[in-house]
């Protein structure tokens, strides 16, 4: 943790970075994101098992950018994000730093897209074999049950866009939820409402989402959203061979194709 | 289910596929008159949100249709489409939903004869699987 | 009417369910749904969750809820025909175990859909709930009802008040006369109040800011920009925190279905950034930070202005809902600190 502390403070007293953007204290033991703008307040900053939001979501919020040149302490995750931003031209090399803590409290410090690729290389960037068994659980079930089962999860949502809010890649400033002319989804949290946002939601983080989960960790109500994009991430996957968040320079999945894509189901 | 006419829709590529079914309506071929169809530039146009609105407006079963591969009139519309459909429907899977409904194919404009098949099929396989009500009612769910 | 205390068996609390139910009210109370807590319809008190702290959403699902038909329309040939709701279907609903802070929420609701133009739509659900509230014997680190006006065992807003006082028996005080109405059918199963010590269940909780001291600050903040930004630069501009919101009233009106459909309410958050913005482009509130003053504000000084009552009961739901742990009481007691 000190180690961290003392890297904030040289960045800041150095201003190298006007900006730390980490963990700190949050209610109870929970930890939420900090922004430390002197090198005073680098004391507030901590890192433990429980610092799991994404602050990545933060490269994308206008008075945040505002701030100057940022450090993103980095989980991960945190660390692909990067990269699948930088790989759809949303932000630049140099503009930030990736501040990257290990378990042992030491920090390696990232200054440019090619040192976070050659990091996230290293990474395990696959599911874990637990979520790749929660998948299947669903997957084997009939389809009626699968049916049942988001339709029960559906009914709940609030359409309270917390998911969206919470997911670094939803960074549209207007969502296709906002585009009302004609209106694509519809406003109101009805079942045909909710299914329509969920599955839109979904196809526009698909070769995206790079599975930090913060969008299930949002939901007020507890809708398992983590699943769909983790269904998606291994279809493209499979058919694709195609990994998000994995280079600053890519091809993206949804957005290119090879000719001999399968079409065993085109006829 | 004998009296049960499905609604489908249809959405087809300008270049190819109406042209098929044009050619299919000159060559005074029958088919099955339950489609509606929807004409666009480019199967690369046909974004899934459509096929979405169609079933919440009613449809039973949807064909989705365009140029065979390498002979896209904007030479790989179809290809990222295809790509599109790969996905949607895993997911569309995944959430138990019938993919069975949404039938893709390639039709080109000299394939009348293969535009009433499809078309007949389609219906014939729609028609075993009955209206969408569960999709249809979707929209009255949850409104107090 | 004078409050009047008398207790009630956990037993005869179940008979009371039955008879509910068997009157044709719908019982809406807490329950264990997944790992969490939500209000849903429940058929028994069995099936009802006492001990959480708090609910995920508000009750007010059963006066404001998430979304509602207005009216029908129908049009042929330029000629509207409107249907309007017919009230007198609207379910009786018996709002059962819901914490005080809640009860006393509805005053605030009331307050905005009855301000100028009585809203016949929530008037008639209003008019058809009975509040039978449960006394709190834990609070978290969430709750801060007591800085608001609100306390762990208060009766405002409730027509029944619960307190478990343990070994399946309950104080039971009736506040209004809907409340007496409600247990008339068991009236011979309740028992004088043996002096039963309420306070003695009731959870602690400290008060962390006056409301007099946040009146005399907010209006003198209002221009202090860097403050707001401060204060919210984590916010992301969800609605998580105004739909689990029990006094959060905001709504957005939809027309849906073409020549013929419904006019539906549901809905909406100062949150989000197409909340102000205007047709022009124009946004009033383009900044995060303005939204959460706004959220404040309203709350806080133009609801006490204008309607004369708080619109916050120090429930705690919007922070435990919030993704990124804004904690409501932090930020009060942030406002009352600050030197404007
Ligand atoms: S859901 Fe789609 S349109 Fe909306 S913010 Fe996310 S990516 Fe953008
Ligand atoms: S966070 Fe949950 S409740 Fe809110 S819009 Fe997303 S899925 Fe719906
Ligand atoms: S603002 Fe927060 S604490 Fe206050 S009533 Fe609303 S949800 Fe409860
Ligand atoms: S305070 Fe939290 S719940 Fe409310 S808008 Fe901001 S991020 Fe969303």
């Amino acid at each position: 943790m000190e180690d961290l502390r003392n890297k904030a403070r040289e960045l800041l007293a150095a201003k190298a970075v006007q900006v730390v953007v980490g963990y700190g204290r949050g209610t109870g033991a929970s930890r939420r994101a900090v922004f430390i703008q002197s090198a005073a307040e680098a004391g507030e900053l901590l890192f433990d098992n429980a610092c799991r939001q994404n602050l990545a979501v933060y490269l994308m919020k206008p008075e945040v950018r505002k701030l100057g040149k940022m450090a993103l302490v980095a989980i991960p995750a945190t660390l692909r994000t990067i990269l699948q931003l930088a790989s759809e031209n949303q932000i630049q090399d140099l503009e930030l730093l990736a501040l990257v803590p290990d378990a042992s409290g030491a920090v390696t410090q990232l200054a440019t897209f090619a040192a976070i690729e050659a990091h996230v290389v290293l990474q395990d960037n696959d599911l874990s074999a637990a979520e790749k068994g929660e998948l299947q659980k669903y997957e084997i079930m009939g389809m009626e049950q699968r049916r049942q089962f988001w339709e029960e999860h559906f009914s709940r949502c609030l359409k309270c866009y917390a998911c969206r809010a919470a997911c670094p890649l939803c960074y549209c400033s207007r969502c296709t939820v906002e585009c009302n002319q004609p209106q694509w989804i519809p406003v109101p949290a009805h079942d045909l409402g909710n299914l329509e946002w969920n599955i839109m939601r979904a196809m526009h983080l698909a070769g995206r989402c790079i599975n930090c989960g913060d969008c299930s960790r949002a939901c007020p109500v507890g809708i398992p959203l983590h699943l769909l994009n983790q269904k998606l991430i291994s279809e493209v996957y499979t058919h694709f061979n195609s990994r998000s968040g994995m280079a600053a320079k890519a091809d993206h999945a949804m957005s290119t194709f090879k000719p001999n894509d399968a079409e065993d189901f085109i006829r | 289910m004998s009296d049960f006419n499905p609604k489908i829709v249809a959405f087809v590529c300008n270049w190819c596929t109406y042209a098929g079914a044009d050619l299919t309506g000159t060559s005074r071929m029958k088919y099955s008159p339950q489609v509606s169809i929807i004409r666009f530039p480019c199967t690369g146009r046909i974004d899934f949100m459509l096929l979405l609105k169609a079933f919440a407006s009613g449809a039973d079963g949807i064909i989705v249709s365009g140029c065979h591969p390498n002979d896209c009139h904007y030479s790989s519309g179809n290809f990222h489409a295809r790509r599109r459909w790969i996905v949607f429907r895993s997911l569309l899977d995944f959430l138990g939903i019938d993919v069975r409904r949404v039938r893709f194919s390639w039709v080109s404009a000299a394939e009348g004869a293969k535009w009433a098949q499809l078309v007949n099929e389609t219906a014939e396989q729609i028609r075993l699987l009955g209206p969408f009500k569960r999709y249809h009612q979707l929209r009255g769910l949850g409104v107090e | 009417m004078a409050i009047e205390t008398t207790s009630i068996k956990r037993e005869t609390l179940e008979k009371l369910f039955s008879n509910w139910l068997s009157e044709g009210k719908r019982i809406l109370a807490p329950k264990k749904l997944g790992d969490h807590v939500d209000f849903a319809l429940v058929g028994s008190l069995a099936e009802v969750s006492l001990d959480q702290v708090q609910t995920v959403q508000s009750p007010k699902i059963a006066v404001f809820p998430r979304v509602e038909e207005l009216l029908a329309f129908q049009s042929t040939d330029g000629n509207v025909q409107l249907r309007e709701r017919d009230l007198a279907v609207l379910p009786e609903t018996v709002i059962f175990g819901l914490r005080p802070c809640d009860a006393a929420a509805f005053a605030s609701l009331k307050a905005i859909f009855d301000w100028d133009t009585p809203d016949k739509l929530f008037s008639a659900r209003l008019e058809k709930i009975t509040v039978v509230g449960l006394s709190c014997s834990r609070a978290d680190e969430y709750c801060f009802c007591t800085s608001v006006g609100g306390g762990p065992g208060a009766a405002a807003g409730s027509d029944i008040l619960l307190t478990d006082m343990g070994r399946e028996d309950f104080l039971l005080e009736i506040i209004s006369e809907k409340g007496r109405q409600a247990v008339r059918s068991v009236s011979a199963g309740l028992q004088p109040d043996a002096a039963m010590d309420k306070e003695s269940r009731l959870a602690r909780v400290t008060p962390a800011f006056t409301v007099e001291k946040i009146s005399s600050v907010l209006a003198a903040l209002f221009d202090d920009a860097s403050f707001w930004e401060k204060q919210s630069l984590r916010c992301l501009g969800c609605g998580a925190c105004a739909y689990v919101c029990p006094t959060c009233a905001c709504f957005d009106i939809q027309d849906e279905g073409g020549a013929s459909g419904k006019r539906l309410r549901c809905w909406d958050s100062c949150g989000f950034g197409l909340f102000t913005l205007h047709t022009s482009g124009h946004n009033p509130r383009p900044l995060q930070s303005q939204r959460w003053r706004q959220r404040l504000m309203h709350k806080f000084s133009y609801m006490p202005e204008r309607q004369s009552v708080l619109g916050c009961v120090g429930c705690g739901r919007c922070s435990r809902a919030c993704p990124v742990d804004m904690n409501m009481v932090e930020h009060m007691r942030a406002v009352a600190e600050a030197k404007p």
